[in-house]
């Protein structure tokens, strides 16, 4: 079991180490510096767990319409898109505290097994968001009995 | 106009803040927007995972407590985490020009707003000059 623990540890510092080099290839030098693009804060972030015939991705979406949220997998990847809107306010305002970021995010994430794209469901309840991914058969544990000859 | 802006910018007169060496629970400080118009302030709040039963919200001497309870129900072993859901506590030292009985608060999709309007007093008003 220690080198299991051992293989997430190495898992999570490689996720890590992609998204802190995502978007600084040689292609975001070269492109006009005017478009910003995403934003270099994480945003949904996110929780990944697992058992033994699902995968589970929660992700904080606070003040995001729940219908407005785009989720799409492709192969073993989930992306989660959509856009954050600015609170509604009068012309005539003072800001004391902006703390609460807002724009367009979208998020790609490696899911740690194969998936059935015709079983997902997703579930939104007070700015928490739930992805329910079943593995695909290939990639669930399956028993095999002994027969006793 | 920060000497003019009814929140004190920084943090010198900090509201009073829960003891936390005597607490076993942990809070989280939710990320707030404040905005101030000429009728009062809109005080915008995230709090992803809250319910609106674990949802308190109070003034108390002048003090704007949000507090709210997060139930976790994350299921199976976790392969990556990033965040960790977990009570949520903040509090706001309110001017006096806020008349605190006018308060609204709405709650929608993990976010809250609330909506704080000024006493008749502290609001500008313009005077119109006659000309004679």
């Amino acid at each position: 079991m220690a080198n299991w623990e051992m293989f997430r540890e190495l898992d999570n510092l490689r996720r890590e180490v992609d998204e802190a080099f995502r978007g600084v290839g040689l292609g975001r030098v070269l492109a006009p510096q005017f478009l910003t693009g995403a934003g270099t804060k994480r945003f949904p972030l996110v929780n990944i767990s697992e058992d033994a015939s699902d995968v589970f991705v929660e992700a904080l979406v606070p003040g995001i319409d729940p219908k407005a949220v785009e989720i799409s997998v492709l192969r073993n990847t989930l992306t989660l898109s959509g856009e954050r809107k600015a609170p509604e306010t009068e012309k005539t305002h003072v800001w004391h505290r902006n703390e609460r970021g807002i724009g367009k995010f979208s998020r790609t994430i490696e899911l740690p097994a194969e998936i059935d794209p015709n079983r997902i469901t997703a579930q939104c309840r007070d700015g928490l968001l739930t992805v329910t991914l079943s593995k695909a058969e290939t990639a669930k544990p399956k028993k095999i009995a002994v027969s006793v000859s | 106009m920060t000497d003019k802006s009814i929140t004190n910018s920084g943090e010198q007169r900090t509201p009073a803040t829960r003891e936390e060496t005597r607490s076993m629970e942990r809070y989280l400080r939710p990320a707030v927007d404040i905005v101030e118009t000429q009728e009062g302030l809109t005080i915008i709040t995230d709090l992803p995972g809250v319910d609106r039963e674990n949802l308190e919200v109070g003034i108390d001497k002048g003090i704007l407590t949000i507090q709210g309870q997060v139930k976790s129900a994350a299921k199976g072993n976790d392969v990556y985490r990033e965040f960790d859901l977990m009570n949520y506590y903040r509090q706001f030292q309110l001017p006096e020009v806020i008349d605190q009985e006018k308060t609204r608060a709405e709650f929608a999709n993990g976010v809250l707003t609330l909506r704080l309007f000024k006493a008749e007093a502290a609001k500008p008003k313009r005077i119109e000059v006659q000309v004679a």
